[in-house]
């Protein structure tokens, strides 16, 4: 029983006393969140393998380095992060640099979202590479080192090959959860797709919610099942015959 | 494969039988009213001081008061002295879904009162007319919005003040940055760190964050009258029954003058929680619509 007038059309609509149409802020809004949840991928991707390696060295200081960043990151809340790298950051440095990030710093929401998000994810990515690496036999390690590679070079052509092969599904899931995470940057202003869904389900067309949120919930599964081909596809081009991810 | 597809096919019938048992029409609202014995109400959490919770979370507000007035009419025409009213909170993006569902029957909060929201409910005469204008911090220079030039203005997402300065934008050639935040707390701030310059709102609203502001003297609400919207409480669409009784009760409070004190009571005076008072006195609009009450929306 309900009297819910269903209106499919509403996203064809033009914004009232503009130019502008409900799908072009939706289409707008689809734009920066991809922008966002790239831009903080390559930021969560490089940061977290350096992390994950640091946790996984046989140097004390530097693997505490290490652990103390992704349990910092890791048990923070992103919606408050967000929140203090936009809201509370500024207010702790000195005015000038303060006064700079509110006022001159070039898109200042999205360049907050795209380093609020790319390290949170860091911390998460780093805890996989961590875990790809440790997965592998140790004797994998040492036939690097007896074989004459110093540390670094074992890592680089020993180690992290494998383990980043190995943890390609795990970083599958962390990579479209950046696009369903990157929808927190709403509370500091960013217009991406889910501040857009907002938008015209306020007062802009009240009328018909539940037909906008169906529609941007569909643009959603369809980014996130595009990166999930994605990664399947590299994770089938980088087979390698007769090992771990290789098998089958 | 077959099993994947019955699996899809049986996903997709739900959802469309799903929409086709929402298109049933529904039963007027006073026989449903008189059919379980129950009224439901929804209210607002913190829209001060229209409908919000008390220190007991307790709805209050004036809105809420109309609305008992209300509900003292339906006992009377249902002759059901014990009716049983259902207090149901609302959000700004559910109220009308639960109305249409039929989970409240009238909702007492701050809604405008719009064509757009008229093609899925209906609304009493209005109740409150609030005028759109700017918070600034105190000392800024904002006397037209020719001065907000190069400045930037936050509208609270969900809003349409955005929209009003664009719309003044083109005529003015004035180059206003927008920037947004997620409620209206957080808009407000945006102004007092200076993230931006102004804050374009309801009044009402914008009275009631100075009130609660460490320092009120530090923020002034300036410039000239953007948009006057009235507000409305809302009903479901085509129930002239049930209309008739809203719009009786409060066309009646508003000829004897009764809703002046309600006015008073909550415009006037110290409210709770805090016991702050918004000292915003009726404005002509105001005034003009309880003489004149109407149901137009904007």
């Amino acid at each position: 029983m309900s009297t819910y007038q269903w209106d499919w059309g509403i996203i064809l609509q033009q914004v009232p006393e503009s130019e502008e149409f409900y799908y072009q802020w939706l289409i707008s809004g689809l734009g920066w969140t991809i922008a966002t949840a790239l831009s903080a991928w390559v930021i969560a991707l490089l940061l977290g393998s350096l992390i994950g390696v640091l946790r996984t060295l046989p140097s004390r200081p530097l693997s505490f380095i290490g652990t103390a960043y992704v349990e910092l990151f890791r048990n923070i809340p992103l919606i408050v992060q967000l929140f203090i790298w936009f809201f509370v950051v500024p207010e702790l440095v000195p005015t000038v640099v303060g006064d700079w990030m509110k006022r001159d710093m070039p898109l200042p929401e999205f360049t907050t979202a795209v380093f609020g998000l790319g390290l949170f994810t860091a911390a998460r990515v780093a805890e996989q590479v961590r875990t790809g690496i440790l997965t592998l036999p140790r004797g994998q390690k040492n036939a690097g080192l007896a074989l004459g590679l110093t540390l670094g070079q074992t890592y680089r052509h020993v180690l992290l090959p494998m383990a980043f092969r190995i943890v390609i599904p795990p970083l599958t899931s962390e990579f479209m959860n950046i696009f369903k995470n990157s929808a927190v940057a709403l509370v500091i202003g960013l217009t991406e797709l889910t501040f857009q869904m907002k938008q015209i389900t306020g007062d802009y067309a009240p009328s018909n919610p539940i037909e906008v949120m169906t529609l941007v919930s569909l643009l959603y599964l369809s980014v996130a099942l595009s990166v999930n081909r994605i990664m399947a596809f590299i994770e089938k081009k980088s087979r390698v015959p007769g090992y771990i991810s290789g098998g089958k | 494969m077959f099993r994947k597809a019955t699996l899809i096919m049986a996903a997709i019938s739900g959802v469309f039988s799903v929409a086709a048992s929402a298109e049933d029409t529904t039963l007027p609202t006073l026989q449903k009213i008189k059919a379980s014995g129950i009224i439901n109400v929804g209210h607002r959490e913190s829209s001060i001081p229209f409908s919000y919770l008390d220190d007991k979370q307790k709805p209050i507000g004036y809105s809420m008061d109309l609305c008992n007035k209300i509900i003292e009419n339906v006992k009377k025409d249902l002759n059901m002295p014990s009716l049983k009213v259902n207090l149901v909170p609302v959000t700004s993006a559910t109220r009308i879904p639960l109305m249409t569902n039929g989970t409240v029957d009238l909702e007492c909060g701050s809604t405008t009162n719009s064509m757009e929201r008229q093609k899925q409910v209906a609304f009493g005469v209005a109740t409150y007319v609030a005028p759109v204008r700017m918070l600034v911090k105190a000392g800024t220079k904002l006397d037209s919005l020719d001065d907000l030039n190069g400045k930037a203005v936050v509208t609270t997402t969900g809003t349409t003040s955005d929209q009003l300065i664009r719309k003044n934008e083109k005529g003015m050639n004035i180059d206003v940055k927008n920037v947004y935040a997620k409620d209206h707390a957080e808009s407000f701030l945006m102004v007092e760190t200076g993230r931006a310059d102004a804050f374009v709102m309801d009044e009402i609203l914008l009275a009631g964050f100075i009130a609660n502001a460490k320092n009120p003297k530090d923020f002034a609400i300036v410039g000239p009258t953007l948009r006057a919207e009235p507000y409305g409480i809302m009903l479901r669409k085509d129930d002239p029954a049930f209309k008739k009784v809203v719009d009786d009760t409060l066309k009646g409070l508003m000829k004897s003058g009764e809703i002046n004190k309600i006015y008073q009571k909550w415009f006037l005076s110290p409210i709770p929680p805090k016991n702050i008072n918004l000292s915003l006195p009726m404005s002509q609009e105001l005034k003009n619509a309880f003489t004149n009450p109407s149901d137009k929306g904007v």
